[in-house]
């Protein structure tokens, strides 16, 4: 037989086949409930610990005045019972008002549209690097399965991954600013440096739509450390999830038998066993790329870097539900939309799961 | 390379005991010292932890192999001392988790049904939840200390356990003699821990021996944000935030990383080397 995963089919033809539309309607109200049922974890969470947002929010002696603390708790609903707050807060939701921040008083929708694109920056940037990496010594790995590249290689990714991200940052940092000085500072720009104008809000692109050439790399010198160390684990992550997927593959007829049809290694590797391997690793990369959004707290914290980690920090010390709920679901809708887009590539390339649904 | 070979080398590989893997004994040893360091910290460690007698920030030298930190203590009996905080409440967090998280996976997998549905559901929820956010907001509300710290990530490591427990349980319901012991009138409770129990023990172990350096990491992620254990805690996360602080004295932060680091690698050599033991089918279910 051969590979599924070698018929490709029309794009078009399946979008608009039957059992497509349902299929993604289907999925998005799963996300939806997804979603609604994260609020209510968060707020159950979050009611059943002990911790007074009022008092993290308002300095000592504000919180000493019944009066502050009375009109803080009116303006940010806190005053209401529970399920109010919870039924209010869904309301605002299914509107698209994310309700406004304790810790900022902002809100949310404005702040995650400031620190959302910083932490994307790296995070996209760590990806592509890990992915490439990843796929090249994973592959590398199961190839030479159990010889000395694959332990060389094994011992790496496994180093990779377990090396705490903040140690990882810190001496990053020590060693490529302070000793060898090829890293700028910490931050997105120099101190002082005004930022290009505001379109997707990734300063390298940004500034280069501005035709800033000097901006734009100077935005990338300084996301060069924090992505790369974001990277490590990444590509500790995709190396071994290739070297596992391909081992796997390796093991099947079709590659047998298309080495006993005397096709090049290289050509059996590229055509048989990459190609169906690339739809688990492209999973666990979505799956990655959403780890890393949230393994940019502690990267963040060391690089100053005014991401979405410093800000989740922040909302968690606040205990600003309104500011955790934010980003926990803008994290929660990057991981819900990969793994869409690896079902609908499943669908598009293995004709068997159409039926399945 | 031939699957003749192939075929020939896995078997080798199976019949070979976790004793003989390079990687799997190296761990063991790591791990092995790090225990041994843990036990006999206080005649082990040259000086007290917590005393300040010393020059601030001394670099490595013959007196203090690894310097002094910025309270003028000295940075390796802290080190030491260290294993006693952060390992035993990694091995507590997993063994917390792992218990409730079998727990709610067998019930889900064994009732099945509408039971199971839900469970599953609050399951998924908790999947596409960051972690590292729900366990941050935890600490800080119930307040920065480590046994919160512990509480917190149990919170968001339980459903690996859950799910894990549940696809075993579902497969070993349809043995046989699952049947025949419940046909011959064992109680779900009697059936769950003689009958099915036997199946999921080895997989859940190989689970948290894997998940405990993930526990490590997270715990001292907490503690290097000031959630989890606090200053004087010799805790060796809460210990590189002080390296972070002082980063150009490099000694700081470095070596309590480094044995973040050593100790979460053993870990995973180990629970590497175990799941590669396992049938291919169950290690499978552990990766996914």
């Amino acid at each position: 037989m051969e590979p599924a995963s070698v018929r490709v089919f029309s794009l078009r033809k399946i979008l608009t086949g039957a059992g497509f539309l349902p299929f993604i309607v289907r999925r998005l109200l799963t996300a939806v409930v997804l979603i609604l049922g994260m609020t209510f974890i968060a707020f159950s969470v979050t009611q059943l610990v002990p911790g007074d947002p009022v008092a993290a929010n308002l300095g000592q002696s504000a919180y000493s005045d019944p009066e502050i603390v009375a009109a803080f708790k009116k303006e940010f609903g806190l005053d209401q019972p529970v399920y109010i707050q919870y039924v209010t807060y869904v309301g605002n939701l299914l509107q698209g008002d994310l309700g406004t921040s304790l810790s900022s008083k902002r809100p949310v929708t404005e702040d995650l549209k400031e620190y959302f694109p910083a932490t994307l920056e790296i995070a996209m940037f760590a990806v592509f690097v890990a992915l490439f990496l990843g796929i090249l010594l994973g592959t590398i790995s199961a190839m030479t399965r159990d010889r000395l590249p694959d332990q060389i290689i094994r011992v790496f990714s496994l180093t990779g991954v377990s090396m705490p991200v903040f140690w990882t940052a810190i001496t990053a940092f020590y060693i490529f600013f302070f000793v060898l000085g090829w890293a700028p500072g910490t931050g997105r720009l120099e101190p002082g440096a005004e930022p290009p104008p505001n379109v997707t809000g990734l300063f390298t692109i940004d500034a280069l739509l501005d035709g800033d050439f000097s901006t734009s790399r100077q935005a990338l010198s300084y996301l060069l450390l924090p992505a790369l160390v974001l990277a490590v684990y990444a590509l500790g992550v995709i190396t071994r999830f290739t070297r596992a997927s391909v081992l796997e593959i390796l093991g099947n007829d079709y590659v047998r038998s298309a080495r006993a049809k005397g096709l090049s290694e290289f050509t059996v590797i590229r055509r048989h066993v990459l190609r169906p391997a690339l739809l688990s690793i492209i999973t666990i990369a979505g799956v990655a790329f959403a780890s890393l959004l949230a393994g940019s707290v502690l990267v963040e914290n060391v690089f100053s870097w005014p991401g979405l980690g410093q800000y989740a920090y922040r909302a968690a010390v606040g205990l600003d539900l309104p500011g955790i709920m934010g980003v926990s679901m803008i994290v929660a809708t990057v991981f819900i939309l990969m793994n869409l887009v690896v079902d609908i590539l499943y669908r598009v390339i293995d004709p068997q799961m159409r039926d399945a649904g | 390379m031939s699957d003749l070979k192939v075929a020939r080398k896995g078997m080798v590989k199976n019949s070979n005991s976790i004793w003989r893997q390079p990687l799997a004994i190296f761990g063991i040893a790591i791990v092995g010292m790090w225990i041994i360091l843990a036990v006999f910290a206080p005649w082990i460690a040259p000086y007290d932890p917590y005393s300040q007698e010393f020059d601030k920030f001394v670099p490595p030298s013959a007196a203090h192999w690894m310097g002094t930190d910025e309270l003028n203590r000295d940075v390796l009996s802290r080190v030491i001392y260290g294993a006693r905080i952060s390992l035993p409440y990694a091995l507590l967090l997993v063994i917390l988790s792992a218990l409730i998280g079998s727990t709610i996976g067998a019930i889900s997998g064994y009732f099945g049904g509408k039971v199971d549905s839900v469970i599953m559901r609050i399951t998924d929820i908790f999947f596409a939840f960051p972690g590292i956010i729900l366990a941050m907001a935890v600490a800080a509300a119930l307040g920065p200390e480590i046994r919160n710290a512990v509480i917190a990530v149990t919170i968001v490591a339980w459903p690996v356990y859950a799910r894990l427990v549940r696809s075993l349980i579902l497969n070993a319901k349809q043995n046989d003699y699952v049947t025949a012991s419940s046909l011959l009138g064992s109680s779900s409770l009697r059936t769950l821990l003689v009958d099915l129990r036997p199946n999921i023990s080895g997989p859940v172990f190989v689970l948290a021996a894997l998940e405990v350096g993930t526990a490590l990491l997270l715990l001292s992620g907490l503690s290097f944000l000031g959630l989890g254990a606090q200053p004087p805690s010799a805790e060796w996360g809460a210990m590189v935030s002080m390296g972070a602080v002082n980063f150009d004295r490099w000694w700081v932060g470095l070596f309590p990383g480094l044995a973040i680091l050593t100790a979460v690698l053993a870990f995973n050599f180990i629970g590497d080397t175990l799941r590669d033991a396992l049938d291919p089918r169950t290690a499978k279910a552990l990766r996914d």
